[in-house]
């Protein structure tokens, strides 16, 4: 592995413990809202700071050990660390910026090509988009040739514009290197969209690490299920017909689900297993929710709607196809196999 | 009084020689307090101690006190029954009525307004560029002279032009510890308070001096903050620092 880390670190309302492996290569993303500790991990990483106790080992090499009192300070850990603001030098043009630390062997002016800012080179940091700014950034941390890259909320600065396009760029450059990155977001689709695997924390601890899909199809606990975007409806469990779990709702609706569960649960469904019809189908769902539509969002291409206490994505075709519009009652189903049950 | 009076008055032995002193040990005071000053405000704005807080107080006390008092503090310091008198008698050092005693007055006096200047410049950094600084391999002394020092250079210009121009008209302190001693001790402002009594003109000569002078000083740091306001450089606004004295 490549990079390993383990640390405790007592935060103002909790104790940060967390524990995690990263190989060569692949995104490890960290994900969950803020004040969760994300940023915290990267910090100690990088050295900036001193957790309460702990160890990480990148590439074979010990940068800390509070056990054998070694900690490296920032400047011997070879680190490329993308601040969340991208901390760019406004006293350094672009070039200045990107070689302020770069290795002796690393031909800045190849990299200012390769991340298509080479016409930048003699720019005021403060002149760039935040597109540009962070690509700076992203050649000034890589020019470093660190042996971890770690990515502090890296698209968070840049508005919903440029955030797509960014988020593909990053994707790429993630995919061509060849050293470790831990990546910090509260958002899980751009986690889902860079990482390989991701982590979800709170309050200190990670409640589960999946890869994006291993999540969304088995959330371990409520919460993860309600990060990774599933709408989570309360009710009481309890066996019932075909070998179903039978789920009387607090909203008082009735709801089947293929999970085993008893007595309190939480039922999280996605909003992409949520069909809409005009009437009641004769299909394979046996959930039914006969309701108004209270909301109706374009969303590019998909059409995300409420209806009742379910959300629901749909293709912006089968939308204006059906004519759907806010206030109209229509029909949303879901199979028992989408139904996920988490024990409250 | 016409200028070319004003000119021929400033011609006078007793003008040139204040002139030299007062520039001179000027000067010497200002590199003083650029070299022991820039650290220490560099050290104090980005420590949060009881110790960092006694320091900063320490500093900023010529601020406050009366200059008869800084001058009875500087005599019984540095004088040659002062404390540290015996180890500068020692090292061959006399301090008292002569230009180190000028450039130690000057330099107690108008410290503070450098420092509280250089204090806040280096607390209005951004504190994650250098945090940015030291993952991208740089040392805390690469830290301080390749981000700090380059960003706060704006706030240090104009804290040294405010301290440059305090220790210019310095005169309290001065008269009691280091004596008006034509040509070696006495500064302008003493020039001006010995001319008052003998010559009338050229003690107005030499405070036109002073406060074209001054006028001069404070003109350049506005002009300075302005530029350097264009650019991106956090800059404490001059208006925030100590100008009572």
């Amino acid at each position: 592995m490549a990079l390993d880390l383990e640390l405790t670190h007592s935060l103002r309302s909790f104790v940060a413990a967390v524990e995690l492996s990263v190989g060569d290569g692949a995104t490890f993303a960290l994900v969950g809202p803020s004040g969760a500790g994300k940023t915290t991990v990267l910090r100690t990483i990088s050295g900036l700071l001193a957790p309460d106790a702990g160890r990480i080992a990148v590439a074979g090499e010990t940068w800390l050990d509070t056990g054998r009192h070694i900690d490296l300070p920032p400047e011997r850990r070879r680190v490329g660390y993308l601040f969340q603001e991208y901390a760019l030098f406004p006293h350094l043009d672009v070039i200045g910026n990107v070689r302020f630390g770069a290795a002796s062997d690393v031909d800045v002016r190849a990299l200012l090509e390769r991340f298509r800012i080479a016409h930048l080179a003699g720019a005021r940091v403060d002149a760039l988009s935040g597109g540009e700014r962070q690509r700076v950034a992203l050649a000034r941390a890589l020019a470093r040739d660190p042996a971890v890259l770690l990515l502090d909320e890296p698209l968070a600065a840049l508005d919903t514009h440029t955030r797509a396009a960014v988020r593909s760029e990053l994707r790429e450059v993630l995919a061509g290197l060849r050293i470790p990155t831990v990546l910090v977001t509260h958002d899980f689709e751009d986690a889902a969209a860079l990482a390989d695997e991701v982590g979800v924390i709170v309050d200190g601890r990670i409640l589960q690490v999946d890869t994006p899909a291993g999540l969304v199809a088995a959330p371990a606990s409520p919460f993860v299920a309600s990060f990774t975007g599933a709408t989570l409806l309360h009710g009481t469990a309890a066996p019932g017909r075909d070998g179903l779990t039978e789920v009387s709702l607090d909203a008082g609706l009735t709801a089947w689900s293929t999970d085993p569960g008893e007595g309190r649960v939480a039922l999280g469904i996605y909003p992409w297993e949520v069909s809409i019809a005009r009437e009641m189908p004769a299909d394979t769902a046996v959930n039914h929710v006969r309701a108004p539509i209270v909301s109706l969002v374009e969303l590019g291409n998909r059409v995300r709607l409420r209806v009742g206490p379910l959300a629901a994505e749909v293709t912006a075709g089968s939308a204006s196809r059906l004519g759907l519009r806010e206030g109209e009652v229509v029909v949303a189903s879901f199979k028992a196999t989408a139904a996920r049950l988490l024990p409250l | 009084m016409p200028p070319g009076e004003l000119v021929s008055a400033l011609q006078s032995d007793v003008a040139k020689d204040a002139l030299v002193v007062t520039f001179e040990t000027n000067l010497i005071a200002l590199a003083l307090i650029l070299l022991l000053g820039t650290p220490t405000a560099y050290w104090a704005a980005t420590r949060r101690s009881r110790l960092r807080d006694l320091v900063v107080t320490l500093i900023e006390l010529p601020l406050v006190l009366p200059p008869a008092v800084a001058g009875i503090g500087l005599l019984a310091a540095f004088g040659r029954l002062g404390l540290l008198g015996g180890t500068l008698d020692a090292l061959g050092i006399d301090v008292a009525f002569n230009k180190v005693a000028v450039v130690l007055a000057v330099t107690f006096v108008a410290s503070p307004f450098y420092v509280r200047t250089a204090v806040s410049a280096f607390e209005a950094l951004d504190p994650t560029l250098p945090a940015a600084a030291r993952t991208l391999g740089a040392g805390p002394g690469g830290v301080f002279f390749r981000v700090a020092l380059p960003l706060a250079a704006g706030g240090l210009g104009a804290g040294a032009a405010l301290a440059f121009a305090r220790g210019l008209g310095e005169f309290g302190a001065t008269i009691m510890f280091a004596g008006s001693l034509q040509g070696v001790t006495q500064t302008l402002s003493l020039a001006i308070y010995e001319q008052f009594d003998l010559d009338f003109d050229v003690a107005l000569a030499i405070s036109a001096v002073l406060v074209a002078t001054s006028a001069a000083t404070l003109l350049s740091v506005k002009l300075v903050t302005r530029w350097r306001s264009t650019s991106s450089s956090p800059i404490p606004s001059v208006a925030s620092s100590p100008l009572s004295s």
